[in-house]
């Protein structure tokens, strides 16, 4: 018996609804297996990770607070990988942003006024999207692999966070640990209400329904569409693919930065070694998850920010290692590629 | 060389009337597609045997199932007299059939050699084998340098690739797809002796085609396909180039209404110097184009395919804009520097070769490739930076209306819409915006009888409405058919451009070389040395 | 004269996991494939060979199990993209992710470990010649692995049939099917041989570089071996060259630093990542050599009409 693969004369839109619905079964299934293996009771665990984070109004804030830049980054990477632009040093710009716009609050600790936010805001904006703008001037004027460079950017800015906050921007009165002085007033974004909720959350609400207007409504959305598809077709409609680069990295590179100093100036308060756990990585899955569709990345961006929550509840509930978080990440977005297929193609098995 | 040796061996020898294949009752199905239904085909030794058909009759699938490519849903193969089943290329290369393809199954940065020790099972020595080739190939005129990179390569020497490398397994069957749709007239008379001197040493020649007067000339029997099944078995010597025709397509083809008499007005195209360099090592470079279009009238660029017909497409629609604005002039104005959306906003007009993945998009639905050549023009399309959903739907029905566009659903993805009907589309949605220029390269490529007629009927009747139609095609008949001027293109220059009634084939042919006699002479020098 | 010797030591070991993973991925890659997953892979190679090695104490063992740990990684992306003709970009960096993900929680028991150490061969007098000794005679096997595998892969790609097909699937593969190629089939292979190779370099890592399991340990080696596949535009002996170079610069960064140069360790240490950009930006830059050396079908699904 050997798999066969028939394609479909059109797109089949019950996949497309499907499919990820399909990855999300088999990813849960195989994580029972795991949870097995490790020697836990699958359905607790799975419970844990998955319902246990919706059933407090603290951890659905928190989930909250996870989603938002999940969503942020992903809607710009899934403009990204529309044009087949593959911007994954998300992560380095959203570094980029936070260090950016948390420059306001280090060199002027004592400026007081609503610009100061705003200020950091534009900047953190202005800082990823220039950091992005990097490996897209790179592609277009020397063809340089934007993977890559926009990969090996992760790491430099990464290293310069670190070269900071171990250096000139440490705080003097931080007995010696790694991390900026602590923002306060106007240099932090105000919570929503009681929580830990700030408006982050609502960058990213409005960040999705631009995006989708953008995408589905205006010529320069589907000039991203086309030049992604089939570049040549892109140049013949007169369309310019090397705006088209530029446009998809400044603009995932604005949001990434935008991610990142709402970062710093909301659930942290302060430059640290690390400013997200690796947000701009997993959000490549989300856009995935969510079917590079800006409403998709928005289900997608919940899912896996309860999932993050679920990985701590294993961790402090059962003692399973919240690296399974990772791995179900990963498998995740393993699975929705694979079930992908069967939008545009049929499954048979028939005799060799 | 032991093609001449294969000879004694059967061809002669075999008896009188003995079939060395023979095909009985083939049906092919994909899906609920019937692409061979119920088809016989039969060769003898030393015979040049036709296989005539539009496309999509169902030509190319038999033949893949001869070759292995395919397997038959049921029939069978005979070889010699045994039922065979033909399991892959392999297997056919195994029981001595060779076939050169329409789309070379070539490797561009591969030496001929590599190319051709690829396809001969168990051949290590590739000293010796570019030895063998230098031989066979200088024996049977065909002269190749076996050191030579493929991608250096004109498409004619590329062809002689696929020949030799059939030669060199001593084939008792070749099979030839539209071997003269990429050769100059000259070059295709070459492989006619070749071919005729192979049949002379036995082998069968099953030969593909649409040029029925080649058929006529070359073969000695002609099996006609129509919508996947057998129509008639003829002998193509007591048969007319219409009477073929007619059992190909069926009915008679509607001949072409002219109105001839063309009244020529002002030049609505130039070029004037039009030089364009290539980044591309493999690319052409365009050199000092000079060309005018008139109002009214058709003029057609004939050449051999890779001589720069994509790069002066290019570069006269503005996909590739030239240093210099006087090198294209639109209308009288002077917009070489102008790019493609500029260019139609003059109301110019292009149909590139390609139909899907540069004309069209095969994932996207009808109506948003509409807006690929629409969403600059004027008309309501796109409005202020919005799509206008509605108004592109509205435009592509009116296009599928007036130019026959069949498809099954209100607004099917283009890879759903066969070939011919993906054609009139991509041309429709030009000629419906009424341009006053109109640049089409390759406008009835791979399409059916009935829709290639219909398209240069569209073509004439747009010239005699008083626009200028720049036509870049392979396609001699085609362009004999309806271009009142022709120039020819070779290597990146471009000849003057002489009335229609002035050029004979063989002229356009000599032409068409200019620089390959030359390249030929140099393949001969590095066989020498 | 001794110092000079340590140098040339930690250069070898800083270059040699470079050099196999890339030496993997330049066979993958030539048969039209894009594999992003060679951090994953690697990875995966580190944590599985570690594991082994340190339950069963024999470092030779661990070898083993990471050239399998690839090997299998490997596969996940094969029957995706192969068989399923999933986006190869999209599957690579999905193989990288969960590589990475899997690498951590599979490590977790192993953090901090003393791990087993491949030693070094030793050849009585030849070993033991001052200088040359040591750094001709007295590495550890898979450097030896590292150099006789470019040098086989350079021998087969333009010597022998083998070579010539993976070349052929990779510069076109309708043809190649046409002719009767197994396309997938020797994708398929292509891929493993790439696995086997990310996963020597992982148990290189976790065995000889620092004998000890760390997250993330790859540290972007991964995806470093994938540009110096482009700095060697495809060429065996070029990769060789450039995986030397880029171990030399991975280097630098630790002595200059130790050297008590008042440059930040953090900027030292971003060298390999900026060396990474250059080098790519001035051998894309120049596009007809890109052109004429890249294999055509690179990234590209085949999918073989029925």
């Amino acid at each position: 018996m050997i798999l066969r693969l028939e394609r479909r004369s059109q797109r089949s839109t019950l996949m497309a609804f499907l499919s990820p619905v399909l990855a999300i079964g088999i990813t849960l299934a195989l994580g029972a297996i795991m949870f097995v293996a490790l020697g836990f009771d699958p359905g607790e665990a799975l419970y844990i990770y998955f319902i246990d984070p919706l059933t407090s109004a603290w951890s659905i804030e928190e989930v909250i607070v996870k989603a938002a830049p999940l969503i942020l980054i992903g809607v710009g990477l899934a403009v990204c990988y529309t044009a087949n632009v593959w911007n994954i040093g998300a992560e380095g710009q959203l570094t980029m942003g936070a260090l950016i716009g948390a420059s306001i609050p280090i060199y002027f600790p004592d400026w007081q006024s609503p610009l100061v936010l705003i200020l950091m805001l534009v900047l953190g904006i202005a800082g990823g999207a220039l950091f992005a703008a990097i490996p897209a001037f790179l592609k277009n004027r020397f063809s340089a692999n934007e993977i890559l460079t926009s990969l090996m950017l992760v790491y430099v800015a990464q290293l310069l966070l670190d070269w900071l906050i171990r250096g000139p921007w440490r705080d003097p009165d931080g007995y010696n640990f790694p991390q900026s002085i602590l923002f306060e007033g106007w240099q932090v974004i105000p919570p929503l209400g009681e929580g830990r909720v700030h408006i982050g959350a609502i960058f990213a609400i409005v960040a999705v329904i631009i995006v989708a207007f953008m995408m589905g409504r205006t010529l320069r959305g589907f000039e991203i569409r086309v030049v992604g598809t089939s570049p040549r077709a892109g140049s013949f409609a007169g369309f310019k693919g090397k705006r088209v680069v530029l446009f998809c990295f400044m603009l995932s590179g604005a949001l990434a930065g935008l991610a990142g100093i709402c970062e710093v100036a909301g659930p942290s308060g302060q430059l640290q070694p690390n400013v997200s756990p690796g947000y701009g990585f997993t959000a490549i899955i989300v856009a995935f998850l969510g079917r590079l569709n800006p409403i998709g990345v928005f289900f997608a961006g919940v899912l896996l920010a309860i999932s993050y929550m679920g990985g701590e509840g294993v961790q402090v509930i059962l003692g399973i290692s919240d690296k399974t978080t990772q791995v179900f990440q990963g498998m995740l977005l393993f699975l929705i590629l694979a079930c992908d297929t069967l939008i545009r193609y049929r499954i048979r098995l028939v005799r060799s | 060389m032991s093609v001449g040796a294969m000879g004694s061996d059967n061809g002669n020898g075999a008896a009188a009337g003995a079939y060395i294949l023979e095909a009985r009752n083939i049906v092919k199905l994909f899906g609920d597609l019937r692409a061979n239904d119920d088809i016989d085909l039969s060769l003898k030794p030393g015979e040049i045997h036709a296989l005539l058909g539009e496309n999509g009759a169902g030509k190319s699938t038999l033949v893949k199932i001869i070759y292995g490519a395919l397997q038959p849903t049921s029939g069978t193969l005979f070889w010699g007299a045994a039922p065979v089943t033909i399991s892959n290329p392999a297997a056919a290369r195994e029981l001595g059939i060779g076939m050169v393809f329409q789309h070379f199954s070539l490797f561009d940065a591969l030496t001929v050699t590599q190319n051709i020790a690829l396809a001969l099972k168990g051949e290590r020595d590739l000293k010796a084998l570019a030895g063998r080739i230098e031989t066979v190939s200088a024996d049977y005129g065909l002269p190749l340098r076996p050191g030579a990179l493929v991608a250096d390569l004109s498409v004619g020497e590329r062809q002689r690739i696929e020949v030799v490398r059939c030669l060199l397994q001593e084939p008792r069957l070749l099979i030839l797809d539209e071997p003269t749709a990429v050769l100059t007239p000259q070059e295709a008379d070459q492989l006619f002796v070749t071919l005729e001197r192979l049949a002379g040493e036995g082998c069968a020649v099953l030969y593909i085609s649409h040029r029925l007067e080649e058929v006529k000339r070359l073969c000695h029997d002609a099996t006609i396909l129509r919508l996947g099944r057998l129509v008639a078995r003829v002998d193509p010597q007591q048969e007319s180039a219409a009477s073929l025709a007619r059992h190909m397509i069926g009915t008679d083809v509607a001949a072409l209404q002219s109105g001839s008499g063309a009244a020529t007005g002002a030049p609505l195209l130039e070029l004037a110097g039009l030089s364009m360099p290539t980044d591309d090592p493999f690319g052409v470079a365009l050199k000092s184009i000079d060309l005018a279009v008139r109002s009214g009238e058709i003029v057609a660029i004939a050449g051999v395919a890779g001589n720069g017909q994509s790069e002066l497409f290019d570069a006269i629609s503005g996909e590739r804009t030239s240093k210099s604005a006087d090198a294209v002039k639109l209308a009288g104005a002077p917009c070489g520097r102008e790019t493609i959306t500029q260019r139609r906003r003059r109301d110019a007009a292009f149909v590139p070769e390609e139909r899907v993945g540069h004309a069209a998009i095969a994932d996207l639905p009808l109506s948003e490739n509409l807006v690929l050549t629409h969403h600059a023009v004027g008309n309501d399309v796109v409005r202020h930076g919005l799509i206008n959903r509605g108004a592109a739907k509205d435009v592509m029905a009116r296009v599928a209306e007036h130019y026959d566009v069949r498809k099954n659903l209100a607004d099917p993805e283009a890879s759903a819409l066969s070939g011919g009907n993906l054609q009139k589309f991509v041309v429709g949605r030009e000629m419906t915006r009424r341009p006053r220029i109109l640049v089409v390269h390759q406008p009835t490529w791979g399409v059916d009888a009935g829709a290639a007629a219909f398209i240069r009927q569209s073509l004439v009747d747009m010239a005699r409405s008083g626009s200028a139609v720049l036509m870049i095609s392979q396609d001699l008949d085609e362009i004999f058919e309806i271009a009142d001027r022709i120039a020819v293109i070779s290597r990146g220059e471009l000849s003057e451009a002489y009335p229609a009634g002035e050029l004979s084939p063989e002229r356009i042919g000599l032409l068409m070389a200019g620089t390959h006699e030359r390249a030929g002479r140099d393949v001969e020098h590095g066989a020498e040395a | 004269m001794e110092a000079l010797e340590a140098v040339i030591l930690t250069i070898i070991t800083a270059s040699t996991p470079l050099l196999l993973a890339a030496t993997g991925e330049l066979v993958t890659e030539r048969s039209g494939v894009l594999n992003l997953g060679v951090e994953g892979m690697m990875i995966m190679g580190a944590v599985c060979s570690f594991a082994a090695a340190y339950t069963t104490g024999s470092a030779l063992l661990g070898i083993l199990v990471g050239l399998y740990a690839g090997v299998a990684t490997s596969m996940l992306f094969a029957f995706l993209t192969q068989t399923l003709m999933t986006s190869q970009v999209a599957t690579g960096l999905s193989l990288t992710l969960l590589g990475l993900g899997l690498s951590g929680l599979i490590g977790e028991g192993f953090t901090g470990l003393p791990g087993e150490k491949l030693e070094s061969i030793h050849i009585p007098l030849l070993t033991d010649i001052p200088f040359i000794g040591p750094i001709l005679f007295g590495q550890d096997i898979l450097v030896y692995i590292s150099l006789a595998l470019i040098a086989a892969v350079s021998y087969v790609l333009f010597r022998t049939r083998i070579g010539l097909v993976i070349n052929a699937v990779g510069n076109n593969h309708h043809s190649a099917h046409a002719l009767g190629y197994g396309v997938i089939r020797v994708r398929y292979a292509c891929i493993a041989f790439g696995g086997a190779c990310s996963g020597l370099a992982g148990a290189y890592l976790a065995l000889a570089y620092t004998p000890q399991w760390i997250e993330n340990m790859s540290a972007g080696r991964g995806w470093i071996a994938l540009a110096l596949v482009v700095f060697s535009t495809w060429l065996p002996g070029r990769l060789l060259i450039g995986a030397y170079l880029f171990g030399t610069v991975w280097i630098m960064g630790l002595y200059v630093q130790g050297l008590g140069v008042g440059i930040p360790s953090q900027l030292l240490s971003s060298l390999p990542y900026l060396v990474t950009i250059v080098v790519l930006v001035i051998i894309s830059g120049n596009r007809s050599l890109i052109r004429m050396n890249t294999p055509a079908m690179i990234g590209q699904p085949f999918a073989p009409e029925r």
